[in-house]
């Protein structure tokens, strides 16, 4: 149950890479930032709030929706503002998609050495030597026992996160399919040539991306910091490598892709500590993308956002 | 360098832009008129300059803040061999490989590990070393070439990833906490190699210079060739008859090769390495060299890792800010200059034939590069925006 978990959060920030690799065809490489920054987003209002205790029942479910619009408003609004600074200037210059790799690569860099120096100390005051200490964050959730399936746990938390994550997806499933929006994100992965002629904005469609995807990973932020109850500026690092891992063993720019890549890589990563130690667990789930791979050269589900199997 | 200064808007900017443009230029025309001797002692005028590189006057302007040659070595003199390496697998072949750090670190434990344990002396290991790297080289491309760019991209990254982490669970080679004690190399013509960094810095430089000289003979070698074929469209490649699979090969155990050479030089300098020696970030950092620099063309190359490792260092004046202005320096050059500060003739050709890279959105294929785009010239067939 801890894998699946772990797995809703994997494939949560999977589906903003998913998303913009399927329209851009680009590994944004740091959407684990806009993933980092949901996770302070949420801590900020936790703190606002002033959370005394554990909270319960209708009050918990409020402040759940309450930390996900804010952290999806923060997470979209920094994706947004990261693809107007360090890549639509690429995209105007007809720069290789190397160079794109390497904005990102240098947007990354900043961000978390922004929230590191600056926002750490200042927003959640904190001594100008301890932006690069992990930050705690209170509990939100009793790790009460529900239920038992099996010798299986599930405790609340973990619970809550699966269907959060479900959620999220199912809505934005119903958004990529059922709308005017999606179909423009869609038409414009197809054939962004013809989309444009069919008079889809591609700018608008990116910007659109972008914001979607950095809702879900604002979405994932919350989770995470419910789940772990603490956070720190390099959080997104080794998270968004293995969100990534998902999305491409899913198969990469397929939104059902990801989310099956994020259960599958959480539970594979669950199992190989069961039984190798969990030291191994990164060198499993690597192992297993790489297999994965050789015999399946697009992931399991191969390369789809195109063909609307969203 | 019309073609790019008529294809943006110009300003301020875009005239300084265009000067230097033209500054470039005549350097190129230059180079392309001059003579067998003129070459040579532009060569022995840039290896003078490297030898002279470590004088204290030098330091002080360079380096006000750190011991400057103890700096030309790590990173820079590193730096620039590991982003000579990579470009033989970025640049020449263009395979994207984001784990490139792995090899240097295998290079480096092998040299640890061999003369901790078995009490070998530097030079027989560092052949080791680049034994040992270009194999495993080998050993990630085998199964993994044949996996299409992106895909490429992220099972280097775990490669990186995995060579990391197996070092820091293996206890046999130190684990979490490393290797100690690794001997530095036996004395050459009576220099000692102890703790000052000035000899350390020639072998480097030398092992520069040897590189320098592989690669440019490689890239106009027909290997060069097929790699640029590969580059450029690896189905027409193959069609053509280039046996894709064994170049793209070649080029990886030959970027690892040196990359595991570097390794090798680093451990016994520093006689002490752990695993996070090698984080993914160092891979980012030298992929962020060669793209700054122009990635496919040496000049450029060794000027982007320079840059790359120099003004961090250089501006730690500013202590922790530093970090954060690279960070916005990478996302402003490839801003204004996505081809690279010294973009190689051919790559900028590529690019300015216009219909591969983001701005036609997601065209995988790079458009075809006849003779007007040799020239500089914008191509009609651009479908962007």
């Amino acid at each position: 149950m801890g894998g699946l978990a772990f797995g809703s959060i994997y494939a949560l920030i999977a589906l903003g890479y998913t998303m913009v690799y399927g329209v851009l065809r680009l590994i944004n490489f740091a959407h684990s930032e806009i993933f980092m920054i949901g996770t302070f987003a949420s801590l900020f209002v936790l703190n606002m709030v002033g959370l005394t205790g554990p909270l319960t029942g209708f009050a918990l479910v409020g402040m759940l929706a309450l930390l996900c619009v804010v952290a999806m408003a923060a997470s979209g609004g920094a994706a947004v503002l990261l693809e107007q600074v360090a890549y639509r200037p690429l995209r105007k210059n007809g720069a290789s998609r190397l160079a794109a790799l390497i904005s990102a690569i240098g947007a990354s860099i900043f961000l978390q050495e922004l929230f590191a120096l600056i926002v750490i100390p200042k927003v959640f005051h904190r001594p100008q030597q301890g932006g690069r200490l992990p930050v705690p964050a209170p509990r939100l959730v009793n790790r009460d026992v529900l239920f038992s399936i099996g010798n299986a746990n599930v405790r609340t938390d973990q619970l809550l996160v699966v269907v959060a994550a479900l959620v999220m997806m199912v809505a934005l499933n119903l958004v990529v399919n059922r709308t005017r929006i999606g179909r423009g994100i869609r038409a414009t992965a197809q054939d962004p040539e013809a989309a444009v002629l069919m008079g889809v904005s591609i700018d608008g469609i990116v910007r659109l991306t972008f914001l979607l995807g950095g809702a879900m990973a604002g979405v994932a932020g919350v989770l995470y910091l419910m789940e772990f109850e603490v956070t720190n500026y390099f959080v997104g690092f080794a998270l968004g490598i293995k969100a990534f891992t998902a999305a491409v063993l899913g198969g990469i720019g397929n939104l059902r892709g990801a989310l099956l890549g994020g259960v599958v890589l959480g539970l594979i990563e669950n199992w190989g500590a069961i039984f190798f130690g969990s030291q191994w667990k990164d060198v499993i789930a690597f192992l297993i993308l790489v297999v994965v791979l050789l015999f399946r050269p697009t992931g399991i589900l191969g390369e789809s956002l195109q063909k609307a199997r969203a | 360098m019309s073609g790019d200064a008529d294809s943006r808007p110009s300003g301020p900017l875009g005239g300084l832009k265009r000067r230097a443009g033209e500054v470039s230029e005549r350097a190129r025309e230059f180079w392309a008129g001059a003579s067998r001797w003129q070459r040579w002692l532009v060569y022995l005028l840039l290896i003078g300059l490297a030898v002279l590189a470590p004088l204290p006057g030098i330091g002080a302007v360079m380096s006000p803040f750190t011991d400057w040659t103890s700096l030309l070595f790590n990173p820079i003199g590193i730096y620039v061999l590991l982003a000579l390496g990579l470009n033989v697998v970025v640049g020449y072949a263009g395979l994207l490989d984001l784990g490139y750090v792995a090899f240097f670190a295998i290079g480096a434990y092998t040299m640890a590990y061999m003369t901790t344990t078995y009490g070998f002396t530097f030079w027989p290991t560092l052949v080791l070393s680049v034994a040992f790297a270009s194999v495993s080289g080998v050993i990630l491309g085998a199964p993994t070439l044949r996996l299409r760019g992106d895909y490429l991209a992220i099972v280097t990254l775990g490669f990186g990833e995995i060579v990391r982490i197996t070092a820091v669970n293996t206890t046999a080679i130190g684990g979490a906490r490393g290797i100690t004690n690794i001997p530095h190399p036996p004395d050459i013509f009576g220099t000692e190699f102890l703790l000052d960094p000035l000899p350390y810095y020639y072998v480097v430089l030398g092992l520069i210079v040897l590189t320098i000289v592989f690669s440019t003979r490689l890239e106009h070698s027909r290997v060069g060739r097929a790699w640029a074929a590969i580059r450029e469209d690896e189905d027409a490649a193959e069609l053509m008859g280039v046996p894709t699979f064994k170049f793209k090969l070649l080029a990886f155990a030959i970027g690892a090769l040196v990359g595991g050479m570097a390794g090798g030089v680093f451990a016994s300098k520093v006689i002490f390495i752990e695993p996070n020696n090698f984080p993914f970030i160092l891979s980012a950092t030298i992929l962020a060299a060669v793209v700054l620099g122009g990635s496919g063309n040496i000049p450029g190359v060794i000027f982007g890792a320079f840059l790359i490792a120099w003004l961090p260092e250089r501006f730690r004046g500013f202590a922790e800010y530093r970090i954060l202005f690279f960070g916005a320096a990478l996302v402003l050059v490839m801003a204004l200059r996505p081809e690279g500060i010294l973009p190689s003739r051919r790559r900028r050709a590529e690019l300015r034939s216009g219909t591969g890279g983001l701005g036609a959105l997601g065209a995988e294929v790079v458009g075809p590069t006849d003779t007007e785009a040799v020239t500089g010239q914008k191509t009609t067939g651009e479908v962007q925006r």
